[in-house]
């Protein structure tokens, strides 16, 4: 079996978000960067994958030369291969799909797995693409994996409850969490990651189909009121406000 | 034309679902463009409701092999559409079946794509969206180059307005074979809870709570004020047998009710993402400094274990 783990560089979770002299993109300066949250439970469930029934693991990330930390990171925890599609393009959900998508063309792999969301752009927009482009069936937000014979069973998070998603190999599976818990990568892991080549291809040039053209800053809400006596008063004078101030009741 | 895929639920539109109608509404009006209200599924009983939120025409896709959901499917006969009706925009609401169905569409249209927006207008003949990133910890604008522009409208957040319209009915071809993955069933939750997204009011605990069985607390002042329960990331992680599902912020749910109610969160910045942009945030903390209190237009502080239950007892009372 062969597995394609889609892996985003991505500012650390904990960022104080500041923007930068170009007004529509994020000041890097003290930026952290991380691999995005969602994107290692998918690596996770490629490495279990690998351990229970044998495969290949390709790792790849669309980004510059900093993007290597991660798929550096991959390596150490068990990926085989790690691949860095070289692009300026990071940003944009169908400028990514069409670069991973041309890559994974004719390579045969079962299963392409991505985060629900890369943190940050949060559009959640790239694996499905991923399988539209290359007709494949898709199941997002996965909180559990079942393979059998070119098909798979997956649980999905659905606004009413847990659906059960049957379909084809190859598929496109966007992992939720509760997929898995990550592992740590050893040290022996991380010496040998050391020595393994991180492949780099130039993407393929697509114009972008959408741009973020200002980013801001939300409102600061201001501080209100402190509600004053003993529990049942306050309560009281809560509900009363909520009714006849806020009206939200 | 603008295109709006809407739900159904219990020969319903979902509100959801009305949101993103009646905002594609108020872009056509701006703009001399007609809505298209497009629906699928097997039987669509209730899809004319659409015609009263502003939809000039009702599409309905509607065969027995698209009762059960499929993402590949459900794309191809949407994109399909966009292309028959020559629409150069397409909305879904951010729900979960649009989260999934709606990236997919705009691929095979190679059209640009702004999920969870909230705010669109049309420029220059094309859509301008505004919509969160960072988990809401800043907001971007997104410009469209391609013809045909994607996205998707976060719950809550439109305005939904009757608007009386012709909503005339047309039928579309569907071929509902050929899908590569379909939802076979759907594991309901208990008492088919709201999902936290779509919820008016979220009554939500972190640390503070204690213990998982103390939510018994908070379930009771949701169910008096008609809301759900929601949880901070410390109290998912506490391993006290709340769900994910149930998670606030930054890692969890973004949510824009209009009422937050925090009980014993102290507000960690990884919660605030996903809450801040509620109408009206109320805290419950006995840590007069939480930071939590920063934010909250009520603020109570006080032992949650005497303030919950005084909240709803005063909330039956209230409510009568």
């Amino acid at each position: 079996m062969k597995i394609l783990v889609a892996l985003k560089q991505v500012p650390d979770t904990e960022t104080k978000i500041k923007v930068a002299a170009d007004g529509r993109s994020l000041d890097p300066a003290d930026v952290k960067w991380i691999t995005s949250p969602y994107d290692e439970y998918a690596l996770e469930e490629a490495l279990r994958l690998k351990e229970a029934k044998g495969a290949e693991v390709v790792a790849v990330s669309v980004g510059e030369e900093k993007a290597k930390d991660i798929l550096r990171n991959a390596l150490a925890l068990g990926a085989d291969q790690a691949v860095l599609l070289k692009s300026q393009e990071a940003g944009e959900p169908l400028a990514v799909a069409q670069i991973v998508a041309s890559f994974a063309e004719g390579k045969g792999f079962d299963l392409l797995l991505f985060g629900n969301k890369g943190f940050g752009s949060d559009n959640g927009a790239v694996g499905p693409m991923v399988a539209e482009k290359l007709g494949a069936a898709q199941a997002n937000l996965v909180t559990k994996l079942e393979l059998g014979e070119g098909s798979f069973r997956a649980e999905r998070e659905g606004d009413s409850g847990t659906e059960i998603v049957e379909g084809s190999l190859p598929a496109v599976i966007t992992a939720q969490r509760g997929l898995n818990e990550p592992r740590y990568a050893s040290l022996k892991g991380i010496m040998a990651a050391k020595k393994k080549p991180i492949e780099e291809v130039e993407a393929v040039s697509v114009a972008a189909a959408a741009r973020v053209s200002s980013l801001s800053l939300p409102p600061a809400r201001s501080e209100g009121r402190k509600l004053d006596g003993d529990a049942a008063t306050q309560a009281s004078t809560l509900l009363g406000l909520l009714k006849n101030e806020a009206k939200v009741l | 034309m603008i295109l709006v895929f809407c739900e159904l639920k219990d020969g319903k539109v979902r509100k959801p679902s009305l949101e993103a109608l009646s905002e594609a509404r108020r872009l056509a009006d701006a703009s001399g463009k007609q809505v298209g209200a497009i629906f699928a599924g097997h039987g669509l009983a209730g899809a004319e409701e659409a015609a009263t939120y502003g939809a000039d025409v009702i599409l309905k896709a509607d065969a027995p092999g698209l009762a059960a959901y499929s993402s590949d499917g459900f794309a191809r006969l949407l994109a399909d559409a966009v292309q028959a009706k020559g629409a150069s925009v397409f909305l879904a609401a951010a729900t979960s079946l649009g989260r999934d169905v709606a990236p997919r569409v705009a691929a095979r249209l190679g059209a640009g794509f702004a999920a969870d927006v909230t705010a669109l207008a049309m420029k220059d003949g094309k859509l301008q969206a505004t919509r969160p990133v960072y988990a809401g910890k800043a907001f971007a604008s997104v410009d469209f180059e391609s013809p045909v522009q994607v996205a998707t409208t976060r719950p809550n957040v439109f305005a939904v307005a009757s608007c009386s319209k012709a909503g005339t009915a047309e039928s579309l071809p569907v071929s509902a074979d050929g899908f590569k993955a379909v939802v076979k069933e759907i594991l309901a939750k208990a008492g088919g809870a709201v999902d936290l997204t779509e919820a008016d009011i979220i009554v939500s605990g972190g640390r503070g709570m204690k213990e998982g069985a103390n939510f018994k607390l908070l379930e009771e002042l949701a169910e008096a004020l008609g809301g759900v329960v929601g949880a901070s990331r410390a109290a998912v992680d506490a391993g006290w047998g709340i769900p994910h599902s149930m998670q606030v912020g930054q890692t969890g749910k973004v949510v824009s009710p209009t009422l937050y109610i925090a009980c014993g969160i102290s507000g960690a910045i990884q919660h605030v993402a996903g809450m801040s942009s509620s109408k009206y945030i109320v805290a419950v903390n006995k840590d007069p400094e939480a930071p939590i209190f920063k934010l909250a237009d009520y603020g109570i502080v006080g032992d949650l274990f005497e303030v919950v239950p005084e909240l709803t007892k005063a909330a039956k009372t209230l409510k009568g």
